[in-house]
């Protein structure tokens, strides 16, 4: 086979996405295995088998409505890696980031779509590409308090308008707050846990 | 409706990222969709017992007592069995909704109610160990732990001295 082999040429992105290595099946993901496991025998011993079959079908669509979003939450965080311009990212929310960093990244863990399952991988594709940890922290600490997709998907549903809106005005300052208690902690402790 | 609208915006972002990484270049297009993919597929297993085995743990938790220490009067000590509970509650995305408006209505306070919500979406143990420790770097994780303990505790704090509108 041949052809075109076209070097990138505006392409300066390193080889930036090696992760490690993870066993398929680690031990914290068993002992939530057996919890889970635990409480189902209860459910099924103690409140007999038709509740069983409730709860588990009702998860079971529930298992079926978050995949759709897992599978696009785990694509973004792949190409967020590959096409954010580090030096952009260094820029905005960098180590010299200081403060506008930081409500940078509060701002856009507001506004980004997605739930809780979406974040994680986002967040690591931002610290892959040189983001400060304070501001990634501030990121996903915005994201789960004032997202507004979870607020509107679930948090509406139980609590009314009313009520989540207070709650999020309230919590407006805390992704600021956590990502400057990290960088603190960052600075004094941080430095003993080595590589990342 | 809502949830389909999310689920749009999630898919035209996806869409819009796969577009600029293919005009950019097919390997790097063809690189992270593989490694999307296989990220998807390696938090499968987890996402299934995460999410099947939290309506089981709901279902062994006693509601009554619940909402008992959690009632207006109970003050700081109930804003510490919230952020307690808050943080031993599953974390699926529905769990800890349902058991804040489930206290609610039986009487706990706004601000323990809050405390108990904000400390189940920073650190629900369950999320902890099945999501963050797997999907990111450990030192993020603890980081971010240490970072969101006074969380709680402050924004109840505030609650209290705001109050409700």
């Amino acid at each position: 086979m041949t052809t075109v082999k076209p070097t990138p040429p505006s392409s300066p992105l390193p080889p930036i996405i090696k992760r490690r290595k993870r066993n398929p099946f680690d031990w914290s993901t068993a002992g939530i295995g057996l919890v889970m496991t635990t409480a189902a025998a209860i459910v099924f011993f103690r409140d007999g088998r038709d509740r069983f079959l409730e709860i588990l079908y009702h998860d079971l669509r529930l298992f079926g409505d978050v995949l759709l979003k897992v599978a696009a939450g785990c694509l973004i965080g792949a190409f967020l890696a590959r096409l954010l311009p580090r030096e952009l990212v260094a820029k905005w929310i960098g180590a010299e980031s200081g403060f506008v960093g930081l409500l940078i990244a509060t701002l856009l863990g507001a506004v980004l779509p997605g739930g809780p399952v979406t974040i994680y991988p986002i967040a690591s594709a931002f610290l892959v590409v040189g983001a400060d940890v304070g501001a990634t922290i501030a990121f996903i600490t915005s994201w789960t308090l004032l997202g507004y997709t979870r607020a509107l998907v679930w948090e509406i549903p139980f609590f009314g308008l009313d009520f989540v809106i207070w709650r999020t005005l309230i919590s407006i300052p805390l992704p600021i707050i956590a990502g400057l208690s990290a960088r603190l902690l960052a600075r004094t402790i941080g430095k003993n846990w080595g590589d990342t | 409706m809502t949830l389909y609208i999310v689920e749009a915006m999630l898919w035209l972002l996806v869409a819009a990222l796969a577009l600029a990484a293919a005009v950019r270049g097919r390997i790097l297009f063809r690189d992270g969709l593989r490694e999307g993919t296989m990220d998807f597929l390696r938090l499968l297993p987890k996402v299934l017992i995460g999410v099947v085995g939290s309506g089981f743990i709901a279902a062994i938790m006693p509601p009554d007592i619940t909402a008992r220490y959690l009632g207006p009067d109970s003050g700081f000590l109930g804003v510490l069995i919230a952020v307690i509970s808050g943080a031993f509650t599953p974390g699926g995305p529905v769990v800890g909704f349902s058991i804040g408006a489930a206290a609610i209505k039986s009487g706990a306070g706004a601000p323990q109610v809050i405390a108990y919500i904000t400390a189940w979406a920073l650190y629900a143990v369950q999320r902890f160990f099945l999501w963050e420790l797997p999907v990111m770097p450990r030192r993020l994780v603890w980081l971010r732990l240490l970072a969101s303990l006074p969380l709680p505790f402050l924004v109840a704090a505030a609650a209290m001295l705001l109050g409700r509108p």
